[in-house]
């Protein structure tokens, strides 16, 4: 009969495909970076190159010879954003090729879900520009690394441009702001701290939340016309960048005074949109697209001139790109770290790593001699915070490039910190967990 | 010829009603019951709890619960995701701030919640039928969709709208390791499924089999639809929101209202049509089809790409595992619509007289 013929066949090609696999990338001397992408989904524009820029510099630092000689072996798994594939991705590749050294998983749901996993499995989280605010807070947050930057950050730094755009903090009185979001958590992490400025500084925030995966904002830009705010900061992903700032030429509403994230502020938001998002700025998480830097000629040269590339190679160096390539970066530098105090050319451990990722230091000299000039800024982590750096550039998109609009900002401790200690206090009594002391910090 | 019950005379009543009336089912089903229990645990890895077996033990609970709705009473619903969510986010509410309530009380609450939500959005089922009745419970997915992201109480005020919880305990156990988990999560099942599949061969089970047959032909022998109908979107919204609870607080541990989305409940419809409408069995058939299955292709096809020589990409992947997925699908549902359950029983029956067929 055909289907039994057909599905024994299916049986023993299955089987003996078991039974061929390479055995689990055990070898000895490799660290093992799980890769959590989406490559395929609503938001697969974005996930790629991000995914892309992040595969690309692990092969990067293995043509150099890897992290003191240690050899990085990856994985990639497809979450496709949704948070219970990006938890089965997680429990797959925690064990493998020795333990995964550390998880970065490009969605704040799926941060939220491991942020419950992550201090049970020790193996620490990397949220580079995105995750929970609060958990910068590295005494209640052990595990959590949201590096270089937190949503809180990036709305405190969109209302700085925006004092300076109308002439100091006292002409923001009575001015109205507008959120478009992403209804989701990404989406709600910046409502506290625009309300608390807003109070502040006596501007209105006007909340328009877009649902996923933000295709349909006809009745949002309505109510942006009806009301007419001063400006629209816009925080979305994926195919909503593109669609609202579509709604926005539609319904007239000028760009130059819309300001997204920085995860709404790459090529694929724009490039469709091309000149009707002229005037469009953007956060950047220090870096915008990068395509004269040294670390995209080494990628290029080491990488892609092999054909060993992950992506077309004209999108080497977009923004995204880049924000993949300096996340895996982050992750390397910590393992870097961690061996020079457990052992330097050994294979570090979740644990290892982390202390790694908590004692970062990265000055501008290292970052110059490893290609990172005039893309980012200095990195200094400890144990009470985090983050490591708070620095943001605006960037502005001319029609066919961004161009770098703004000097640099940082955000205001004086606002976030009070914030985030009152965040993550909150969330160690729900949870029960005892902050970790400085002495305990010192170990 | 081991599978025949030549010999097995049934002399009581009792022994000719019970759920497995041949001996070989009955051990059958008590071995795979002692093995679950007993033998997984020793066998497993961390990996397979937690990303197969927990979540393939919840969605067959929440498709036992789809199957007594659809299956056995014949109310098409769209709103299982909704009712599940109801579930979660209230034993949440009841977890956290009803203080030292026992983790098992909140889950039963959650799910009495969601029965409650059930039987509310149940009152359209008196007027329409089908597809309109489909299309009405879908209004519960957008209302608790909404409800759940806009009010913020329920989330308990989190900033981000996303709610977690931790330290997990029923009496004195702590529900900490996957097996842990693994164990609650079967012990609800089997005690849920046994119930069903008992209300099944009851009173009420009749009634709604009688209202999903033919509902006026039922009205005239004496069966009040209102009952039927309304009992039926309890239950099963009781069963789903357990299953909700469970998802939320056991599986995820931390969750957003996307979780609960649209395509849960596609999915745990798809769920009860593939594995058989109508049979408690097909639940678990179902869920194992729609749970497993996709991540099974999502890792066996690199390898099998391997053996041929061939590198596919994460990419490339995902995209054949829907394809593959979908094929199986449109397959199973010409080669045997009325689900995997009925392969299975007509499995049974050719065994009964193999090897010796007529």
């Amino acid at each position: 009969m055909k289907l039994q013929q057909l599905v024994l066949t299916a049986a023993a090609l299955a089987l003996s495909s078991l039974l061929t696999a390479p055995p689990a990338l055990a070898q000895a001397k490799e660290q093992f970076f799980p890769v959590l992408v989406y490559r395929t989904g609503a938001y697969a524009p974005n996930g790629t190159q991000w995914a892309n820029g992040y595969v690309d510099y692990l092969k990067l630092v293995n043509a150099k010879g890897g992290i003191n000689g240690v050899r990085i072996s990856f994985e990639e798994c497809e979450t496709a954003y949704a948070t219970d594939r990006g938890v089965e991705c997680y429990e797959r590749l925690k064990g493998k090729g020795g333990g995964a050294t550390v998880f970065q998983p490009l969605s704040t749901g799926v941060t939220f879900a491991l942020t419950e996993k992550a201090p049970v499995d020790k193996i620490p989280l990397i949220t580079a520009g995105y995750g929970r605010s609060e958990s910068q807070n590295g005494a209640v947050f052990t595990w959590n690394f949201p590096l270089l930057g937190t949503y809180w950050v990036g709305a405190d730094v969109a209302v700085q441009h925006i004092a300076k755009k109308e002439g100091g903090v006292g002409k923001l009185k009575g001015k109205k702001i507008a959120l478009v979001y992403h209804d989701s958590p990404y989406g709600k992490e910046p409502i506290p701290i625009l309300q608390e400025l807003g109070k502040t500084h006596g501007f209105d925030v006007q909340l328009l939340p877009v649902a996923h995966p933000g295709v349909e904002q006809k009745a949002t830009w309505l109510q942006i016309r009806q009301q007419k705010p001063d400006y629209v900061l816009l925080w979305g992903w994926g195919v909503m960048n593109s669609t609202a700032l579509r709604e926005a030429q539609a319904t007239g509403y000028p760009r130059d005074r819309m300001i997204g994230v920085w995860w709404a502020g790459a090529e694929p938001d724009v490039k469709d949109v091309a000149e009707g998002a002229k005037g469009y700025s953007a956060l950047t998480l220090q870096h915008g697209a990068e395509p004269g830097s040294k670390v995209v000629k080494d990628v290029l040269d080491l990488v892609h001139a092999k054909g060993q590339g992950t992506g077309p190679k004209d999108e080497v160096g977009q923004v995204l790109y880049m924000r993949g390539l300096i996340s895996a970066m982050l992750g390397v530098e910590g393992v870097r770290k961690a061996q020079e105090r457990y052992g330097k050319g050994k294979v570090m451990t979740g644990e290892q790593v982390r202390w790694g990722l908590e004692n970062l230091n990265l000055d501008q000299k290292t970052l110059d001699a490893m290609g990172f000039a005039g893309v980012m800024r200095p990195v200094q982590t400890s144990c009470l915070d985090h983050m490591g750096s708070s620095w943001v550039r605006v960037h502005t998109w001319n029609g066919s490039k961004w161009e770098f609009t703004s000097d640099w900002y940082q955000a205001d401790e004086k606002v976030i910190r009070p914030m985030v200690m009152l965040a993550s206090g909150k969330y160690a009594d729900e949870k029960k967990i005892k902050p970790r002391t400085p002495e305990e910090c010192k170990k | 010829m081991l599978y025949r019950e030549n010999g097995q005379f049934r002399t009581s009543y009792a022994a000719d009603q019970q759920i497995f009336p041949i001996a070989q089912d009955r051990w059958a089903i008590l071995a795979i019951v002692v093995f679950a229990f007993v033998g997984v645990p020793l066998l497993v890895d961390e990996y397979l709890f937690r990303a197969i077996l927990i979540p393939f033990l919840i969605l067959s609970l929440a498709a036992i619960g789809v199957n007594i709705l659809v299956g056995y009473c014949g109310q098409i619903t769209l709103g299982a995701g909704a009712f599940m969510a109801v579930g979660a986010y209230a034993a949440y509410n009841f977890h956290i701030r009803l203080d030292g309530l026992p983790l098992l009380v909140s889950f039963l609450l959650g799910g009495c919640t969601a029965a409650a939500v059930g039987i509310f959005f149940g009152i359209p089922s008196l007027r329409v039928r089908g597809l309109y009745l489909a299309v009405a419970t879908l209004a519960a997915q957008f209302f608790t969709d909404w409800v759940f992201l806009r009010v913020p109480w329920f989330t308990n005020n989190a900033s981000s709208g996303s709610v977690s919880v931790a330290n997990l305990q029923i009496l004195s156990w702590q529900i900490e390791t996957p097996t842990d988990k693994y164990l609650l999560c079967l012990t609800i099942l089997v005690v849920f499924a046994l119930l069903a599949k008992n209300m099944t061969r009851c009173a009420i089970g009749r009634q709604w089999m009688a209202i999903r047959d033919m509902d006026v032909a039922a009205e005239v022998i004496g069966i009040r639809p209102l009952f039927a109908k309304l009992s039926a979107f309890a239950v099963s919204s009781f069963f789903v929101g357990t299953a909700g609870a469970l998802w939320g607080f056991v599986h995820l541990a931390s969750w957003e209202p996307a979780a609960f989305s649209v395509d849960r409940s596609f999915q745990l419809l798809f769920m009860v049509i593939i594995g058989g409408l109508g049979s408690i069995m097909g639940s678990f058939f179902g869920a194992a089809f729609i749970v497993i299955l996709p991540i099974m292709l999502n890792q066996f096809l690199p390898a099998i790409g391997r053996v041929f020589g061939i590198s596919i990409s994460t990419a490339g992947v995902s995209h054949a595992e829907l394809i593959i997925f979908g094929v199986l699908i449109i397959f199973f549902l010409i080669k045997e619509p009325h689900g995997i359950a009925r392969m299975w029983s007509t499995g049974k029956e050719k065994l009964r007289l193999w090897p010796f067929p007529h």
